[in-house]
């Protein structure tokens, strides 16, 4: 699907290039992008250890092990592949946690440590478990208590009340992470995952 | 304005928390906090290097997308199922880029606050739009790139469509909240 993605992006910019008249805007983003990404990584790189650093800390504390037991009956139900007390449901809880009240910087590395720990619970390495994709989707519609970002733009504009917007979004990102997860149990059942696996290596 | 600064105050009263919170109670827990810090840190450049590859090759593409001219074509394409499902046209550039890239619908929302007013119904539901969608090209990338996931199976798709979601509960709960 990445493949598909990827190339389709390639080539309609190519071609909205040429019909925009804007193909040396293109050439420049590429060689804009390129560094921009390796700048995004760089930056990434002092937070994420940071933040690993952090979460040692706080899995030798036990104190991952109690925000996972306190977020179990949820994990539970949305991850029934993983077992009860694997690692990744302390991270994948962690994450959430830092989706929830806006900790960017700490949601990624979090994120990227959960799927790790999927990903030994994969048996089909370089293929995405039903709990990676569920995890991924709320992940991607994760339900927001802080949306620093947005508040921070509004009052630099000199809003009058910015934080309106806390409980529109409250409201907006719930009704998304439930269609997101009434979405993946319907994809699931239509993604049979043995069924798959099989088909592709016969 | 002091509300704002309230809310700000509380992100970082968190981040703080976290930060400072987390080694203390590891230290009532009696352990060698900064031998564990270090060991769960060595862990950090390595996974970056790791995603430096996904990180190129999807911002590079999403670049060439924003230059090109094709974000707001698209947009033009969307505009009729758009307006059906009740999302105004001025909405249309922020929900195309948003899936893509997030310094693009940064720009696209800061730009829209000073077109139409802070205090505006579209500020606010640019605002709340970006809350409740995320940059999903770029998670998947990301989160997939780290582990070496090639087939996504039906992440794109779920990502999508919780991105779609978040967008029309965003405008309208706004059109209900605020209008």
């Amino acid at each position: 699907m990445l493949n598909i993605v990827w190339i389709s992006l390639i080539i309609v910019s190519v071609v909205f290039g040429i019909i925009n008249g804007r193909i040396h805007e293109v050439v420049m983003a590429i060689t804009d992008s390129s560094r921009l990404a390796f700048d995004v990584a760089l930056s990434m790189a002092g937070m994420m250890t940071l933040w690993l650093g952090i979460m040692k800390i706080a899995e030798d504390a036990g104190l991952v092990d109690l925000i996972t037991r306190l977020l179990q009956p949820l994990l539970r139900r949305l991850f029934p592949d993983v077992p009860k007390d694997h690692p990744a449901m302390g991270a994948m809880a962690l994450n959430i946690a830092a989706n929830m009240l806006g900790l960017v910087n700490a949601a990624t590395p979090f994120g990227i440590k959960a799927m790790e720990e999927l990903n030994k619970l994969n048996p089909f390495a370089g293929t995405a478990t039903n709990a990676m994709c569920m995890f991924l989707a709320i992940n991607t519609s994760s339900v927001q208590l802080v949306p620093a970002s947005a508040i921070a733009f509004l009052s630099a504009a000199g809003a009058k009340s910015p934080t309106d917007i806390v409980f529109s979004t409250f409201l907006a990102t719930s009704c998304s992470t439930i269609v997101a997860i009434v979405a993946v149990f319907m994809l699931q059942r239509r993604h049979k995952y043995k069924n798959e696996i099989l088909s592709e290596h016969c | 304005m002091n509300i704002a600064n309230f809310s700000k105050d509380i992100s970082d009263i968190i981040f703080l928390l976290l930060i400072a919170g987390i080694p203390c109670y590891g230290v009532f827990r009696k352990v060698p906090v900064f031998d564990s810090f270090v060991e769960g840190a060595k862990e950090g450049f390595p996974l970056v290097i790791r995603i430096l590859p996904f990180l190129v090759g999807m911002i590079v593409a999403i670049g060439m997308l924003r230059a090109s001219g094709a974000i707001e074509a698209l947009g033009y394409v969307f505009s009729g199922l758009m307006s059906m499902l009740g999302v105004p046209q001025e909405m249309l550039p922020l929900a195309i880029a948003r899936p893509f890239s997030g310094s693009a619908s940064n720009a696209i929302l800061v730009d829209m606050i000073h077109t139409y007013g802070a205090d505006s119904l579209y500020a606010k539901m640019g605002a709340t739009i970006m809350g409740s969608t995320e940059t999903t090209f770029y998670v998947i990338a990301v989160y997939f790139g780290a582990i070496g996931i090639k087939k996504t199976r039906y992440a794109v798709p779920a990502g999508l469509i919780a991105d779609i979601a978040g967008l029309l509960a965003a405008v309208w709960i706004c059109r209900w909240l605020f209008a």
